[in-house]
């Protein structure tokens, strides 16, 4: 078993933490794992494991309808963790909070929508250039149902937005501004509070993309007066398959149903069906009742840990690991915010990313390469990918040591 | 030597190397020493598509045998393709057709055939199984 000497740090006990993750514990190539892809899913703690598993064990069963006592006791089961996500995020009422696969089908819902409901030709919809392909394929399929077009704001050579830019887009023809919190290529974190307020100034409604934000950064959707947050739970420390959309009621009563089905509806008749009310109204079919509840544990475990004490060591790690990274010859980063978050991108030389991640992967690092479906960021930058570093409150300074020492010890085999 | 052959020198050649170090080195070394096809054959319709690191692959029928050239731009691929080159290259339609591709899974890379991880060496190996396939037909019709 890996040896890490006893960290605790900002009142955080990562040699306890770290024995919560099973996974973490085991050994790749013969190694002890470096799990650095933190961007692409969490690793999960016992507990959320744990959780699901109890899960079909003890209570499976339909939520919703049933009037047996397993039902009722998976029924509660899946509320209560609604209430856990709508207290994580501030959410006025549990109502606002819908259960989706992930943040992908969280801004499909409200693309389609927004799209049956309120666009047209003329109008236009607002994202940046910087959006994971979820938060640009959906609205490219909007426009073209509607004829409304897809304005993208630009960003500098540090992978920051031009605000200048995205206030003078805002026009009447805006109908919603659809951006990220946080890049899941370059951890860059977006002024959200400022794209909120200028939206805002001319009545239109904000969607965060919260992939990387929601693991890394406390969010509270009414201090933020945020229309729309979208979320993984599996980002989350929760389990695949599960995400959550968060909507303020007056814009989700507005929206039209999604997909119908059971659970959406009222009543059924051959002539008229009436839909259910929030959430249901938007959460068709059975859905994934065990992830549901394990998402749940996964937010009351990062709330026991406190999110506040991990923010603090994500940020010194996040600090000490550009500190590290800036001292290997060759290095550039691909994107250099002064607000960063979650993930380092970078190349090394011209040595090609996929390159660098095999020759980490035979050192136990894992790491993620390629366009991390941002392809026009890519573009924009003239390369055909990344090195992508992500990281978790559960890593360590010994760890970022070993990426250093990986990163330089591939160069020279490549070089 | 048959396919087969140069299979088992190949992985003879790598079954006396320790380490991974020692793999990759080699196999970086393969990948930077070999000029593998002409520039002018660089082009998107020989681009094998849908891989993180890009492989071109161009087929000639010299003598009855076909000729394969091809690069990547990972030198790791690049050091993958020139071996699966020195295997296949120079055969018969028919005998590449019907060969099968034991050595990368013996020498301890068999994740770079596994359709995840889009590296071209996969795609590759299909493409000049289907060059094998097509140039067979094509002899058999004449």
């Amino acid at each position: 078993m890996e040896h890490v000497a006893h960290i605790i740090t900002e009142g955080l006990d990562i040699t306890q933490i770290r024995k919560d993750f099973p996974i973490l514990q085991q050994q790749v190539h013969g190694k002890p794992l470096v799990y650095f892809d933190n961007g692409a899913t969490t690793q999960k703690p016992q507990v959320v494991i744990d959780a699901e598993a109890r899960y079909y064990e003890e209570y499976n069963s339909n939520v919703h309808r049933g009037v047996h006592h397993l039902s009722q006791v998976a029924t509660n089961a899946y509320e209560k963790a609604r209430i856990t996500v709508a207290g994580y995020i501030n959410a006025a009422d549990p109502h606002e909070v819908i259960f989706t696969s992930g943040t992908t089908a969280s801004i499909n819902l409200v693309a389609s929508t927004m799209s049956r409901r309120f666009l047209k030709a003329g109008d236009s919809v607002i994202i940046s250039a910087m959006e994971h392909h979820s938060n640009i394929v959906p609205w490219q399929m909007a426009c073209e149902d509607s004829g409304a077009t897809l304005k993208v704001i630009p960003i500098n050579e540090r992978g920051e937005l031009k605000m200048d830019t995205f206030e003078a887009m805002l026009d009447d023809s805006v109908k919603i501004v659809s951006v990220t919190y946080v890049s899941n290529t370059m951890g860059t974190v977006n002024p959200v509070q400022d794209i909120i307020a200028l939206a805002h100034a001319r009545n239109i409604p904000v969607l965060l993309d919260a992939a990387q934000a929601i693991q890394h950064i406390s969010i509270d959707v009414q201090a933020l007066d945020v229309d729309f947050l979208a979320f993984s739970g599996h980002k989350i420390y929760g389990p695949t398959g599960t995400g959550i959309l968060y909507g303020k009621k007056e814009w989700l009563n507005k929206l039209p149903p999604y997909q119908g089905g059971g659970d959406m509806i009222k009543t059924v008749t051959f002539e008229k069906t009436i839909y259910n009310e929030l959430p249901y109204k938007f959460e068709a079919g059975t859905p994934n009742i065990a992830g549901g509840i394990a998402l749940g544990t996964a937010i009351e475990y990062l709330q026991q840990t406190g999110i506040s004490k991990i923010q603090q060591w994500e940020e010194e790690l996040m600090e000490y690991a550009m500190q590290e990274l800036r001292k290997i010859d060759g290095i550039r980063f691909i994107g250099d915010a002064a607000e960063r978050s979650g993930a380092i991108s970078f190349l090394v030389h011209n040595i090609h990313p996929f390159d660098m991640g095999e020759l980490l992967d035979q050192q136990g690092i894992a790491v993620r390469t390629g366009h991390h479906c941002t392809e026009p960021l890519m573009d924009l930058f003239q390369i055909p990918g990344t090195v992508r570093a992500s990281l978790s409150f559960y890593n360590t300074k010994e760890e970022i040591d070993k990426l250093v020492a990986g990163i330089k010890r591939a160069a020279s085999m490549l070089l | 030597m048959t396919i087969q052959e140069i299979q088992e020198e190949i992985i003879s050649d790598f079954s006396v190397m320790g380490s991974w170090e020692d793999k990759y080195e080699y196999i970086i070394q393969l990948g930077k020493e070999l000029p593998l096809i002409a520039e002018e054959f660089k082009t998107p319709d020989n681009l094998i598509k849908g891989c993180q690191s890009r492989v071109w692959l161009h087929t000639e029928l010299k003598d009855g045998k076909l000729i394969f050239t091809a690069d990547s731009d990972a030198v790791i691929t690049k050091g993958l393709v020139s071996l699966m080159i020195y295997v296949l290259s120079g055969h018969t339609p028919q005998e590449i057709a019907s060969a099968e591709i034991y050595f990368i899974d013996a020498i301890g890379l068999s994740s770079h055939l596994s359709p995840t991880r889009s590296n071209g060496l996969l795609s590759m190996l299909k493409q000049m199984k289907l060059y094998a396939i097509a140039y067979q037909a094509k002899i058999n019709q004449q």
